[in-house]
């Protein structure tokens, strides 16, 4: 199948939950979790007669994401309500905004192979999220409805149907996430759900100008899922459209199973939501001088940091962008730097734990990184102790490991486990005699040129120690006695 | 004490209150008065769905107390009233007329009913209406019609029927109603007792079951106007948990309210008095007028061109609202559910069916057209354009009066029953009152005497400007003055 003929067209509609204590039009907790039903009222119930009161730091968050992604934040917006019948939406409604949203246009900036693309948005608006039907629940088989969720404030980043592949999805939405997390607006924790997307795609033969019909694919949770599902999709349509069928618009869900998109509704029994403006709330004004206010308070957005990173820090590219990835790790990086002493050279020794074994130890443990019990101080302890020779890169890792799990302090660990490196020349030259002597024929050849065995025999010295032999002086007494 | 329960009951509000204060009577026999009475006559009267007699002992005890101790909450603590089922209240059915609620009991108490209860009136119970205040007549109510005290083979008029029957017949001293097309004002009128819809945005909507939400507004009835404004007063002002009430800070309604009509411009819209009225209902709306001139008010012409579309407008805003603010009725988590259905779809669609009546159905059925995609432009939208001229009108008449005056109704109560199969002609009762409403603006009815042909009460209506409640309060006084009180309906 000649895929290659036809270019993938994709647009994003992307949703996150903001990090508000309580919901978007009452005072309900928006703790994820709880037993079902604990975080509601009647508002968030949509008991009869309750109304909605909006939460200003809803607005406050959804203009911050704006002028982060360079929207016009329109002054005055209104809510709108989207009707549909379904359980788990108390009102029949939900309470989104429609014909004018906060925020209009701006863009997503993203890198993928070395090179930069930029996506343009269409609009951010704020809504209600959904509670959710929970099946199997009850001996009897019927379903049960947790409305803990419902009222949770939303945003929906819409793109315009600017991405070209799976791959500038995934890069799309991983940098949005990425600003998201670094305004402090959302906690990108996909698995539950507070960051989800809608992707809308088409495919057209290459050098068409006109879009093809599009599909809608809901509710995708993760990078993995995105790529497989945009991948699926359009395999699908260029199938379709090969085998002379039309591509039917319709709304498809992605079974992550099975790696496959289903159809979920057609056009034809589409939903027409009846959208009309929310008489129970008054239009949303935002002064400018709130606007030049939160303005003022952004934070470095992720690009800018890790451009950053490479001019004064010297990192490459790829650690600058992937320690910006998530804004709590690239805080913690930037505490550690700041511990540890400046330059480049300390910050790429710093940028190297993190990338590296923090990340493999978090992934572990789920942690965020305010949580580590590995401090940014306790890091550049560690680090200190390399310097000096205490520990060597093995002790070292070791030394990482149990301070993240325990919290110990570094020093106290390697006296604990013995894990101070030795420098003792009597010590060593004692161990390398040993596996001299052991090894004869590999003395042989190397004094015959095969100068590569000293790797060999670094190794078995550092094996006779137990790891805690100073590779410098390893080095130069084998070499000496090698006859070098 | 060997007061009458029926002497008791027909106290005035303010008069009661004093009472209470003085302690010449105590709440606790003004409420038994009040649960005898409504024991005693609503059988052939319906205006309750329901009595909550445990809680208004209860609170009348503790009104005593307070009495007792030298304590008074407000003019009204101790006195019992009841409110329209629309009104959410705590472990008290709440059914908002519909067969679709029944058996509810609500978690929390509405605004208006929490203020009530603060200012120490004692809530009897709830009052019939029109199903989710649908209807000119109580007849919509899902469980029984509600009848004029005036006559009992006639409609209170609705959808506040219960509410304006219960205090024209003397089962309570005041009562809340909602006012969405005239609901209060109208049966206001037909019962010969006083009705105010106050400005949108003067009185929360927080626990009121939403009807038609950019319209609804509450308000009280009393058999006179200076107990109304005490109402109001009572249940008026900014709520945090309703965004569309206004912080406006809340006028003294009282204390203009004995200044009289000298001075004061009456504007009378020309459209409102040339036609489709009844002679009876026409000859007391001039008399009144008549008497404000001699009261020293000056009678202005003013005009309303675009009076004539306001029940084309209202018929497509209240439906479209209603068809969204009824969805939440699915059978789901409260109220009635379909038993037996297969299925979801068919336990939403059973559920409904069973639920609702037929005059819901009806305006779900316009509302969910009207706002339909490709119908939005046409229907919903043009009609809020309407809206805006309707209130161009107003603005440009209040230019030249201070206050509109003119009839709440074409005619006097009709019989029950006449109207029911024609809801056209159902609607065209609210032909005066529903552009108030689409304008926002406060509208107050006031008895202004009997029909000479049938002997049943005429009513007034005043419209103000935004938040000039205080004006209407006044102009009604003055004019209630006057002409003195009804008599009393005979007894039912």
């Amino acid at each position: 199948m000649p895929i290659s003929d036809f270019q993938v067209v994709i647009g994003l509609e992307v949703h996150a939950q903001l990090l508000t204590a309580s919901k978007i039009f009452c005072g309900c907790s928006t703790a994820f979790g709880g037993a079902p039903n604990a975080h509601t009222c009647p508002v968030c119930l949509g008991l009869p007669g309750a109304l909605p009161a909006l939460n200003r730091s809803v607005v406050e968050m959804a203009v911050r994401t704006g002028l982060a992604l360079g929207c016009e934040i329109r002054p005055k917006s209104v809510f709108a309500r989207k009707n549909y019948f379904y359980p788990d939406l108390p009102k029949g409604y939900q309470i989104s905004q429609y014909e004018l949203p906060i925020c209009e246009g701006g863009e997503v900036t993203f890198t993928l192979d070395g090179r930069d693309h930029t996506a343009r948005l269409v609009r951010i608006h704020m809504e209600e999220d959904a509670g959710k039907n929970v099946h199997d629940v009850a001996a009897d088989g019927s379903s049960g409805v947790d409305l803990n969720r419902a009222g949770v404030p939303l945003v929906e980043i819409v793109s315009r149907p600017d991405l070209r592949s799976a791959e500038e999805a995934v890069e799309y939405l991983k940098a949005l996430r990425a600003i998201l997390m670094a305004l402090g607006v959302n906690d990108g924790n996909m698995q539950e759900g507070s960051l989800r997307c809608d992707a809308n795609v088409s495919v057209m033969r290459k050098g068409a100008s006109e879009l093809g019909t599009r599909c809608e694919i809901k509710n995708m949770n993760s990078f993995r899922f995105l790529k497989q599902a945009i991948e699926f999709e359009a395999r699908r349509q260029v199938e379709l459209i090969e085998a002379g069928e039309p591509v039917v618009q319709e709304t498809r869900l992605f079974d992550p199973d099975r790696g496959e998109t289903r159809s979920m509704r057609s056009k034809e029994e589409a939903h027409d939501y009846r959208y009309f403006p929310e008489p129970d709330l008054p239009p949303v004004i935002v002064e400018a001088a709130l606007v030049e206010r939160l303005r003022g308070e952004l934070p470095e957005l992720p690009r800018a940091k890790a451009e950053r990173y490479q001019r004064s820090l010297g990192l490459s590219a790829q650690d600058a962008g992937n320690l910006v990835a998530d804004a709590a790790v690239s805080a913690w990086f930037d505490a550690a730097v700041a511990a540890y002493g400046a330059g480049p050279e300390a910050a790429k020794k710093v940028a190297n734990w993190v990338i590296g074994e923090l990340a493999r130890l978090a992934n572990e443990t789920g942690e965020a990184p305010a949580a580590w019990k590995l401090t940014p101080a306790r890091l550049a302890a560690v680090l200190r102790l390399i310097d000096a020779g205490t520990i060597g890169g093995p002790g070292a890792k070791q030394v990482v490991e149990e301070v993240f799990r325990t919290g110990a302090e570094p020093d106290a660990v390697v006296k604990a486990k013995g894990l101070a490196q030795v420098s003792d020349e009597g010590a060593i030259e004692a161990a390398v005699d040993k596996v001299l002597a052991a090894n004869p024929g590999e003395v042989e050849k190397y004094r015959g040129g095969r100068k590569n065995l000293v790797g060999f025999f670094v190794g078995q010295v550092m094996k006779e120690m137990r790891g805690k032999g100073n590779p410098a002086v390893v080095n130069a007494l084998l070499r000496r006695k090698l006859g070098d | 004490m060997s007061t009458p329960a029926k002497e008791l009951c027909r106290l005035g509000l303010r008069e009661a209150g004093a009472g209470v204060a003085a302690k010449a009577i105590s709440s606790t026999e003004l409420v038994e008065a009040s649960l005898a009475r409504i024991q005693a006559t609503d059988g052939k009267l319906g205006a309750f769905l329901a009595v909550c007699a445990d809680r208004a002992r209860a609170a009348a005890k503790a009104a005593d107390a307070r009495a007792a101790r030298g304590e008074r909450r407000s003019e009204l603590d101790g006195v019992p009233v009841a409110v329209k089922d629309l009104f959410v209240t705590k472990g008290v059915p709440t059914t908002a007329g519909s067969r679709i609620l029944e058996g509810y009991l609500p978690p929390y108490d509405a605004t208006v009913v929490e203020r009530l209860e603060a200012a120490g009136a004692v809530i009897v119970g709830k009052l019939n209406m029109d199903e989710f205040a649908m209807g000119s007549s109580n007849e919509n109510s899902a469980y029984k019609p509600c009848h004029n005290p005036w006559d009992l083979s006639r409609t209170p008029g609705g959808s506040s029927g219960g509410s304006a029957a219960s205090v024209a017949a003397g089962q309570v001293h005041a009562s809340l109603g909602t006012d969405t097309g005239g609901s209060i004002r109208e049966p206001a009128a037909f019962c010969g007792v006083v009705g105010v819809k106050p400005t949108y945005g003067r009185v929360s909507r927080y626990g009121v079951v939403a009807f038609a939400s950019s319209l609804d507004q509450v308000g009280p009835l009393a058999r006179e106007v200076g107990d109304a404004a005490l109402v109001l007063r009572t249940i008026a002002g900014h709520d945090p948990r309703d965004m569309t009430s206004s912080t406006r800070p809340v006028d003294d309604y009282l204390g203009p309210l004995e200044e009289g009509a000298r001075g004061l411009r009456v504007g009378v819209p020309r459209e409102w008095l040339s036609g489709g009225l009844d002679a009876g209902v026409e000859a007391a709306i001039r008399a009144a007028l008549d008497t404000y001139r001699r009261l020293g008010a000056t009678l202005v012409d003013v005009s309303l061109p675009h009076s004539k579309y306001g029940i084309g407008a209202y018929y497509l805003i209240a439906p479209a609202e209603a068809s969204s603010n009824l969805a939440r009725y699915d059978g789901v988590r409260y109220g009635l559910r379909a038993e037996g259905a297969k299925g979801l779809k068919e336990m939403y669609a059973e559920s409904r069916e069973q639920g609702l009546g037929a005059e819901p159905k009806r305006r779900i059925m316009l509302g969910t057209y009207a706002l339909s995609s490709g119908y939005y432009d046409a229907y919903y939208l043009r009609a809020q354009k309407v809206r805006t001229l309707i209130r161009r009108d107003f603005d440009e008449a209040f230019r030249g009066c201070d206050v509109i005056a003119g009839p709440v109704t074409p005619s006097v109560a009709f019989a029950l029953g006449e109207r029911t199969g024609d809801p056209l002609q159902m609607y065209l009762a609210d032909i005066f009152t529903i552009t108030c409403n689409l304008a926002a603006l406060p509208g107050l009815s006031v008895p202004c005497g009997l029909e000479a042909a049938s002997g049943l009460p005429v009513g007034l209506q005043l419209v103000g400007r935004p938040f000039d409640e205080a004006t209407l309060f006044r102009a009604a006084r003055a004019l209630e003055r006057e002409l003195g009180p009804l008599p009393a309906p005979p007894e039912p």
